[in-house]
């Protein structure tokens, strides 16, 4: 197993980058690869799954674009901080600790030590963790090409299986993130067959409660069990305002059957997949519940800085 | 087609080595093995699954299958044969496997010392459990790992028990 030839270019600055990819897409109506961390690319080149006719390695721009800097009440983390770097990063387990605990379902040390944000978003994989939690945070990001940038939520950036609303002479540089609201607990569970595999069905929520343990908003996405990270807080927006009993989230839940699409494969078929889906919403749910509620012993003061 | 040749720098195990006229799409592994001739590092599924060719790079644990060689210019590389303190000696880990039975064919074994030489770095009174963790990412078909763990587990003490003295 071995590469297809291609033609290989390491420019070291954004702008030389954005420059190259323009006139290899334009000019000279080449195929292009972007080769971020290379842990889902390059084993699709060995595989000759993919044929570019180049690939522009986008390694020397680590210094420019691997960053977390929190202004006001969004994080900005540059499309090329790879995954190790987000799991330790003081500001990630403070302001948004579930891109941490998702970073430790992604992969074995090997992998993490390669892997960027960036690449793993644009890559799209359905049950890939960092997708599933940008989405369920409702985050967005900064896209470049030689002209111009533009801003696109996690929304309407996944577009499908490996499919986002990328362009081909356009670049990916910064993930958007809220900061973690007050009183608000955040959770990640996934179903796999090996720790480090691609989940079988994913869940990431959510849950920020008012003062007196009320809900005030409750956050939801599954991952593994359609085209994108499916978004799933309408079913839930009927439990705030209150304070839902087990059984509330237990019966809402039952309503996402409706929502998922999973695909059936030799590891699981479709209602198998979607009864785990229901298990792991649950689960983060529920866990993010605790922690939401131990904000609230604990004082809101840590929270206002 | 004309392929695209290439030559650069690689800094292996404190050595610097010149590759030359190589085409860009040879991975990192390959360079190693064919090309330097360093053969201890070892290919099994080249998709990344396997763990068989872990090198360190910089330091940390990466898949020389997953990497174009042209990719790791300018970083320190260490790979099984740079883990010894010199010829005729094995490092502390390596000698723990000696004396466990650590390992049987040997083909997974230069990726799990090197993710070991790492892991224990990391980590240097890792219980049972997180041994077996962090062995996650390296398939051994022949022992079982239990010895694998046994041994890492007594390189654990050999380095500590080292480091006091």
């Amino acid at each position: 197993m071995k590469p297809p030839a291609f033609a290989y270019y390491a420019p070291t600055s954004l702008e030389e980058a954005l420059r190259l990819l323009h006139e290899l897409v334009h000019e000279q109506q080449q195929d292009v690869k972007l080769l971020a961390g290379g842990q889902s690319l390059i084993p699709l080149l060995n595989m000759r799954l993919a044929h570019p006719d180049a690939i522009i390695d986008l390694n020397a721009l680590e210094s420019q674009l691997s960053y977390v800097r929190r202004e006001g009440k969004t994080l900005h983390i540059g499309a090329f901080t790879r995954h190790y770097a987000l799991q330790n990063h003081p500001e990630i387990i403070r302001f948004c600790p579930v891109i941490a605990e998702a970073v430790r379902l992604i992969g074995h040390a090997a992998i993490l030590s390669r892997g960027t944000i960036g690449g793993s978003l644009a890559h799209a994989d359905p049950a890939a963790e960092l997708p599933l939690v940008c989405a369920m945070l409702g985050g967005g990001v900064t896209i470049r090409n030689e002209g111009g940038s533009r801003h696109d939520d996690a929304s309407t950036f996944f577009v499908s299986y490996l499919t986002t609303s990328l362009e081909p002479d356009e670049i990916l540089t910064e993930i958007k993130l809220s900061v973690l609201p007050p009183r608000t607990g955040q959770a990640i569970e996934e179903f796999s067959q090996r720790h480090g595999d691609f989940a079988l069905a994913a869940a990431a929520a959510q849950v920020t409660l008012d003062a007196d343990g009320t809900l005030v908003e409750l956050r939801l996405c599954i991952g593994g069990a359609g085209p994108t990270p499916v978004d799933c807080s309408h079913l839930l927006s009927s439990l705030a305002g209150r304070a839902p009993s087990t059984e509330d989230i237990r019966d809402a839940l039952r309503r996402l059957d409706d929502e998922l699409e999973p695909l059936a494969d030799i590891h699981a078929d479709a209602a198998y997949r979607k009864e785990l889906a229901q298990v792991m919403a649950y689960r983060a749910i529920e866990r993010a519940w605790q922690k939401a509620q131990a904000t609230l012993a604990d004082g809101d003061a840590k929270h206002d800085a | 087609m004309e392929y695209q040749q290439i030559s650069y720098q690689l800094n292996v195990n404190g050595r610097a080595y010149a590759v030359e006229n190589v085409e860009p799409r040879m991975t990192l592994a390959d360079v190693l093995r064919d090309v330097l001739g360093l053969t201890g590092t070892h290919l099994g599924c080249e998709h990344g699954v396997c763990g068989a060719c872990t090198i360190l790079l910089d330091g940390m644990p990466a898949r020389s299958c997953l990497m174009f060689g042209v990719q790791a210019k300018g970083q320190e590389i260490t790979t099984v044969e740079g883990l010894a303190p010199g010829e005729e000696q094995l490092s502390p880990l390596q000698d723990a496997f000696w004396q466990e039975h650590g390992l049987q064919c040997g083909f997974c074994t230069s990726g799990i010392l090197t993710t070991m030489t790492w892991f224990l770095r990391q980590n240097p009174t890792p219980t049972r459990e997180e041994i077996r963790e962090a062995l996650s990412g390296n398939l051994c078909r022949c022992t079982g790992y239990q010895n694998i763990v046994n041994a890492v587990e007594r390189a654990s003490r050999e380095l500590n028990s080292e480091a006091k003295t």
